[in-house]
């Protein structure tokens, strides 16, 4: 299979007057089209640095991004970002806040609109289009916020702690609901979190990295023995645990 | 007061069936707002007729204080002389066009700082000097610049609210959450795009606030630009009054100009509530 993104000897400076920070340091790996890979790591070693870059916001000091084989050169309709927060616009009502991406992309057509309105009836948040943000619940706005990425209709997905403003329980269904989105639009995705057990119920692959400065220290390929896999009834399977042990070796965390 | 009234009508809205207890509760809320009402209607008269005993009595001299029925007599002469509106309108006028100028051309100016980071830099200490001179020391200059008229007294209001504008509404754009902008930023939105789609409108009570405090400030550049160099309007009553011991005058005209100040003031308040109405 032909890799969506690839990660080609990525590193990252930043500079600033109290010198020079190494965010990352020679980062190597790819992603396949509609798998889901997660990036763990300790805070700080560059786990949002690396999703700028591959989006295009920011740009690498050594190495090079190819998103379907085309270097990135700047953002892309390709990719979808969500941010740890949903960040909805509490001025606009839900259908607006949904609308916002094809604004800016100046693609507001008959055709975008229904496939939002579709997108809004798919996930149950259609009785809601009228409302403001702040009359819904944490789970429904962050629905909301993948659906406002969805709708621009990207290839990839990059969640950068996507649920980690959520509390525990909202945070299980979310990612039900998120990794059943995500399959059933069929995207291919990239979720940066900090949480083990949320890296390892979701993806097909964990790419662990070190502490500052940022380089991949092990990728793990999780094969999990269940049919009909979701993030919570990957929890429940025995290899869960072993990986969970792996991860958190390989972390290496010290207190 | 405005926020006892929205929440007995919220009260009501929300129980159909109003028990006992809640009607008691809302019977309670309405008689201690008319009791305030009426106690507030009581001070006000009390206080013009001791006014007006006080001055009959020649306990003070009227001369001096005045009087209420003096202040009903001038301004009914003001008014048969055809000038009381007149001199309203002048002021008003000129208080209305510095009120609106200074915080529109003061968003501007913000939105440029914001655009242009280096700007921003240059001017930081200019902006700084600008806001701590008090502005009325330029009076004399923009007279000599711009000729005793209107347009020095609008110039005068512009230089009272500007800055403070300036500084209120940038501060209001620095605030803002980074990462709104970086969404915006993801869709691959431009620097324009970031501007209407997240700062204008998330700077919304910013800009409330800024019209708030330009209605004060705009009344204090008016009064003062009248002092220095007018003709005609509230301002110059006060001080024709003054300079000729028309104490009735003084005492008329800066009622008149408390009543139009609070009309103008509360009309900003309207216009903040009609738009939270529709925005949240
Ligand atoms: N704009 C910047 N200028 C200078 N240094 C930066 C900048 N952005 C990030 N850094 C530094 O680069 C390092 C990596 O930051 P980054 O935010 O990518 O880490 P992270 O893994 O996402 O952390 P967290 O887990 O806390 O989200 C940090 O040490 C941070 O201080
Ligand atoms: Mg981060």
């Amino acid at each position: 299979m032909k890799p969506v993104v690839e990660v080609h000897n990525v590193g990252m400076k930043y500079q600033s007057l109290n010198g020079e920070i190494t965010a990352l340091d020679n980062i190597n790996f790819s992603v396949n089209d509609g798998e889901f890979v997660s990036i763990v790591g300790p805070s700080g070693c560059g786990k949002s640095t690396l999703l700028s870059i591959i989006s295009g916001l920011i740009f690498s000091t050594s190495g090079t991004v190819f998103l379907s084989g085309e270097k990135v050169m700047g953002t892309s309709p390709k990719i979808g970002y969500m941010l740890q927060k949903d960040h909805l616009f509490n001025w606009r009502t839900i259908y607006q806040n949904v609308m916002l991406g094809l604004e800016i992309r100046k693609n507001v057509t008959r055709s975008t609109k229904e496939h939002a309105i579709k997108l809004l009836r798919t996930y149950g948040l259609y009785e809601f289009k009228d409302k403001y943000p702040n009359q819904l619940s944490g789970g429904m706005r962050q629905r909301v916020a993948l659906i406002r990425t969805l709708v621009t209709d990207p290839q990839i997905l990059l969640l950068d702690e996507a649920f980690s403003a959520l509390d525990f329980q909202t945070r299980l269904v979310v990612n039900d609901d998120i990794y059943d989105i995500i399959k059933k639009e069929n995207k291919t995705a990239l979720l940066v979190t900090h949480d083990i057990s949320e890296s390892i119920s979701m993806a097909d692959r964990v790419v662990l990295l070190s502490k500052r400065p940022g380089t991949v220290k092990n990728i793990y390929e999780i094969n999990l023995n269940c049919d009909n896999r979701t993030p919570l009834s990957s929890r429940e399977t025995p290899e869960f645990r072993y990986y969970f042990q792996e991860i958190w070796k390989g972390l290496d965390v010290h207190v | 007061m405005f926020n006892l009234k929205k929440d007995s009508i919220s009260h009501r809205a929300q129980v159909s069936g109003i028990s006992p207890e809640h009607k008691d509760y809302l019977h309670r809320v309405r008689m201690e707002k008319i009791f305030v009402r009426v106690i507030q209607l009581l001070i006000f008269c009390t206080a013009l007729l001791l006014w007006e005993i006080c001055a009959n009595a020649k306990i003070v001299d009227p001369f001096i204080t005045s009087q209420p029925s003096r202040v009903l007599k001038t301004m009914i002469r003001l008014y048969v002389d055809g000038v009381l509106f007149q001199h309203i309108g002048i002021t008003c006028l000129e208080a209305i066009v510095g009120f609106v100028l200074g915080t529109v051309l003061g968003t501007l100016i913000a939105i440029m700082l914001w655009w242009s980071e280096f700007l921003c830099k240059v001017l930081e200490p200019y902006l700084v000097v600008l806001n701590s001179l008090p502005k009325i020391a330029l009076g004399p200059v923009f007279i000599v610049w711009i000729g005793a008229g209107p347009a020095a007294i609008i110039v005068m209001t512009l230089a009272i609210s500007l800055i403070v504008t300036v500084l209120e509404v940038l501060n209001g754009f620095l605030t803002i959450d980074q990462e709104k902008i970086k969404l915006v930023q993801t869709f691959g939105g431009t620097k324009f795009q970031v501007l209407t789609k997240v700062l204008l409108p998330a700077s919304y009570p910013t800009f409330i606030n800024a019209l708030k405090i330009n209605v004060g400030l705009s009344w204090v550049g008016v009064i003062v630009g009248e002092f220095l160099v007018s003709k005609a309007g509230l301002g110059y009553l006060i001080v024709y009054g003054g300079q000729v011991f028309k104490l009735d005058l003084v005492m008329t005209s800066v009622i008149i100009l408390g009543v139009a100040a609070t009309v103008m003031y509360q009309g900003v308040v309207y216009l903040e509530k009609m738009l939270v109405k529709n925005k949240t």
